[in-house]
């Protein structure tokens, strides 16, 4: 037997599944339990104690979760994975492993709005501190470093615009400040971007998006890439110190280099709580199984989309890094070859009121705050998700009053072009 | 041989051959990596013979510690050393004068001695470096994949019930050799930095 890598293909469809042990059930069942019983008392004390690998309690793990996270863990290249509730649920379960009150992460200014949140409000309620940085500009993360910095953040293709992001300069800037680079590659998913090859050392998804890839189930997940040693300097104390959690196990120690997916586990996930239902582990797990065939079919609609209303006329601009003079295209072109993802913006000559009507009009794409479904998305910001802000903020967030956001889906290219056509002649 | 990146099937041979194991540096506390191990490759039926002098007279699940190799009354096919990478060269070369000598010298992961693995090479031993054998065996049979870690193995035959003593396939198919890309990098990355 001699070792091959298989393609990207053959691993969506089978890593981490395999027939099941008692009844050859093909597919992954869904083992929809809470919990799981010993063979005896020493067998469940070695489960408690990390000495046995084996389930205890949903909470912690669980079968079909577990498909999961060996399937994206090998899909990203990285040693382990931990999927957890959602998307926001992973950043929390990071985080909480590597920032103590008054500690810092950079975080790039083109986030989610939803994890700009999140780390302005809530995180800032623990004393994490976020000092945020421009990808368009990699000195900015340099400058921002200070001895409290403790990792990070970017989004390998950024939400909302589809801008995409140098990730080797700013996992450069990491590596000088002994800190890891965490990457959130949920717009782009391991088809179209593996971060772990340009540098990351941990991988946030929402597998909410394009993994699951359905809009029918929320989640998220962590990959470990295995790359980073959390002892060199006693930063990490929840990776290199005793753990009292565990009576004084080391978890870098005993673990090696899928350390920090245990540690996301037994100290994230077990005491903070945000498990993933199998049920909706079983729904991603299925939905993976065609995100090769889906992914590009994403991409190529949303390359003919992005270039029939680059030149239509009531479009003032389009934001899609796959078209040629886009300012994003040369880095497009290094990162994500095979498209450019299938979320981005497009301004409208009319301004706000033009927004209002597109959204009202169009007969195929749904109104919604999502992305990354089968079906086509719109939504026009400025009148929804950042309504709250005045003009000057909402440019600044990239929602000026004339933006309007798409997610294409995977329909007949044809159609989403009429729809988008009809309803801005309306 | 390369001691960065193992092939898969060069682990699996080991693992698969091998029946007695001398842990030196075993301990009874229950939550160093050692007693993990130990306990671990107990249950999968191996043969665990406990190293260690500052505990002869106490038993490690059962078998009795021993202070040195010497004192092993029986043939051992591996030894696995749980110490720092300065406290290597001396096991080596107690191991070398077995008779009949192991056929296996693994280091345990952190521990990493490039003249000792020479030296036993070059006796004929088979060296395995900076690795935790539990991992490994979890990994090659999938058991480990409860934990969500990428074994890097695919297959499409039914799983066993792992249960108390029982050894569990290894042979599943293998994919790009013994690391993925990302820890060659970080083992270059320390390399390069130390
Ligand atoms: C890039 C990105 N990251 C994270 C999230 C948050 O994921 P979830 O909604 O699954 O918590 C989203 C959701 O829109 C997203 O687009």
């Amino acid at each position: 037997m001699t070792d091959r890598l298989p393609g990207f293909s053959t691993l969506a469809v089978h890593a981490g599944a395999q027939p099941d042990p008692t009844t050859g059930a093909r597919a992954t069942p869904i083992y929809q339990t809470t919990s799981f019983v010993f063979n005896d008392a020493d067998h469940a004390a070695s489960l408690f104690g990390l000495q046995a690998f084996g389930n205890i309690y949903t909470r912690i793990g669980n079968p079909t979760n577990a498909v999961l996270e060996e399937r994206v863990a090998a899909l990203e290249g990285g040693t382990a994975a931990l999927a957890v509730a959602s998307g926001h649920a992973a950043q929390l379960v990071v985080l909480q492993q590597l920032l103590k009150p008054g500690d810092e992460i950079i975080a790039a200014r083109k986030l989610y709005g939803g994890s700009i949140n999140q780390f302005t409000h809530a995180f800032k309620a623990f004393g994490w501190n976020v000092a945020w940085a421009d990808p368009d500009e990699i000195e900015s993360f340099e400058r921002a470093v200070t001895p409290h910095t403790k990792a990070i953040f970017i989004e390998s293709i950024a939400n909302p615009a589809g801008s995409i992001t140098d990730i080797e300069a700013i996992a450069a800037v990491a590596r000088k400040a002994g800190v890891p680079l965490i990457v959130d590659n949920t717009l782009a998913s391991p088809y179209l971007i593996k971060p772990i090859d340009h540098g990351a050392d941990i991988v946030v998804h929402s597998l909410t998006k394009f993994l699951g890839g359905h809009g029918n189930s929320l989640g998220g997940i962590i990959v470990d890439a295995g790359t980073f040693d959390w002892s060199k300097d006693n930063k990490y104390p929840m990776l290199s110190e005793p753990r009292p959690e565990y009576h004084g196990i080391r978890i870098q120690e005993t673990f090696g280099n899928f350390a920090f997916a245990i540690a996301c586990r037994v100290l994230g996930l077990r005491d903070l709580g945000p498990a993933l239902s199998p049920f909706n582990a079983f729904m991603i797990l299925t939905g993976i199984e065609t995100l090769p065939l889906r992914m590009q079919k994403h991409c190529d609609n949303a390359k003919a989309v992005a270039e029939f209303l680059s030149t239509h006329p009531a479009v003032s601009a389009v934001n899609y890094a796959g078209l040629p003079g886009d300012r994003y295209n040369a880095l497009q072109r290094k990162y994500t070859p095979k498209g450019a993802g299938a979320v981005f913006t497009f301004s409208l000559k009319g301004g706000y009121d033009a927004g209002v009507n597109l959204v009202s009009n169009l007969k195929l794409f749904s109104h919604l705050a999502n992305v990354g479904d089968t079906r086509s998305l719109v939504i026009h910001p400025a009148s929804t998700t950042h309504s709250q802000l005045d003009d000057a903020a909402k440019v600044k967030s990239g929602a000026a009053p004339e933006v309007v956001r798409l997610s294409i889906g995977i329909e007949d290219k044809e159609d989403l072009i009429a729809d988008l056509d009809q309803a801005l002649r309306a | 041989m390369n001691h960065d990146a193992y092939d898969d099937n060069y682990i699996r041979s080991i693992l698969n051959n091998v029946k007695s194991i001398a842990m030196v540096g075993a301990s009874p506390v229950n939550v160093r990596p050692s007693y993990f191990a130990f306990k671990y490759l107990a249950q999968r039926g191996y043969d665990m013979i406990p190293v260690n002098p500052g505990h002869v007279g106490k038993e490690l699940m059962g078998k009795p510690f021993v202070a040195s190799l010497a004192d092993i009354d029986r043939p051992i096919d591996m030894i696995d050393i749980f110490r720092n990478s300065s406290h290597i060269m001396p096991v080596v070369e107690e191991a070398l004068k077995l008779s009949p000598p192991p056929k296996v010298i693994w280091m345990q992961l952190g521990a990493r001695d490039d003249a000792a693995a020479e030296k036993a090479e070059a006796a004929g031993l088979k060296v395995v470096m900076n690795r935790c054998p539990k991992i490994e065996y979890g990994r090659l049979s999938s058991e480990i994949s409860w934990m969500g870690v990428n074994s890097r193995t695919l297959s499409s035959k039914r799983a066993p019930i792992p249960t108390q003593g029982m050894r569990l396939s290894l042979n599943r198919t293998s994919f790009g050799g013994g690391q993925t890309a990302a820890s060659d990098r970080a083992a270059k990355n320390k390399t390069e930095t130390t």
